[in-house]
């Protein structure tokens, strides 16, 4: 059941990465193009996405526990940091010189295009690198 | 030419999506984090798997069954997939999270941390495409 929740729950994330235009990289560096011809469509994916979770969030986490799980599994960090802050301006640079962040990326792996394929294998080495660094 | 409705329809399953993850299993619906713990074998690890079958398939099914054709591929040449690749992944790694589990879960819990990752990785976003564009002229 609970792998059957996590396959239904992908297949929306993956509908609506699709239909909102977020696995088209030319689209996504439109919208970051604020300064250019900008395309502004995408602001209202993750306005969508957010009236979505805020509202709803709020109601979920009334509860004691979820559905199908013995407890809530929410991230414990509050310290506004260094790795936060760096980490997330990476990420960002990233984001802009490719136009995927990594669930498009994943999701365009069965558009079958090649840049796709190494973009993604790259990403899993830039994950492997950060958290050989963390660790040590 | 500006079409809001497809990403607001796009957006909102997101959220569904998101919330139905929460609700369900207790889970953020980050894809750096569920893509990590897959690829690193953490316990308790198919339903991870299988959100990544999904996020495949879901698009799948979406350009077939409403006959949208695949968008563009990137013009960018294979070195700037690689690099892309690297600064994403070593990122939401260093950062803890992305534009679903920092943008879309974060925010909606009200994580000031996630509001100022989301307003970090979207100003440094903004800035690469600028100097890419109007500074070196490419793409």
């Amino acid at each position: 059941m609970k792998a059957f929740v996590g396959l239904l729950c992908g297949i929306l994330f993956g509908v609506g990465l699709a239909v909102s235009g977020m696995t088209d990289t030319a689209k996504v560096q439109g919208f970051l193009d604020l300064f250019g011809a900008w395309v502004p469509d995408l602001a209202f994916v993750m306005g969508g996405a957010v009236c979505v979770t805020l509202v709803a969030f709020r109601f979920v986490l009334k509860s004691k526990k979820p559905l199908l799980a013995p407890r809530f599994s929410l991230p414990t960090k509050t310290a506004i940091d260094g790795r936060l802050l760096s980490g997330a301006a990476i990420f960002g640079i990233g984001w802009g010189a490719y136009g995927y962040c990594p669930g498009p990326a994943i999701s365009a792996l069965g558009y079958l295009q090649t840049n796709t394929g190494i973009f993604v294998v790259a990403m899993l080495v830039g994950m492997a690198l950060a958290n050989r660094i963390t660790r040590a | 030419m500006f079409t809001y409705t497809t990403p607001l329809v796009g957006g909102l399953l997101i959220g569904v999506s998101a919330v139905m993850l929460l609700w369900c299993l207790g889970r953020i619906a980050g894809i750096a984090g569920i893509v990590w713990g897959a690829v690193s074998a953490q316990p308790d690890n198919a339903w991870r798997w299988l959100f990544i079958v999904g996020l495949l398939l879901g698009p799948f099914a979406y350009h077939t069954l409403a006959a949208v054709p695949y968008p563009a591929p990137s013009t960018a040449p294979w070195w700037q997939a690689v690099a892309g690749g690297l600064l994403v992944g070593f990122g939401v790694k260093l950062g803890s999270g992305c534009t679903s589990g920092h943008g879309v879960c974060g925010i909606g819990r009200l994580s000031l941390r996630s509001l100022l990752a989301t307003l970090t990785f979207m100003a440094t976003g903004i800035a690469t495409v600028y100097v890419i564009r109007h500074v070196l002229g490419v793409l």
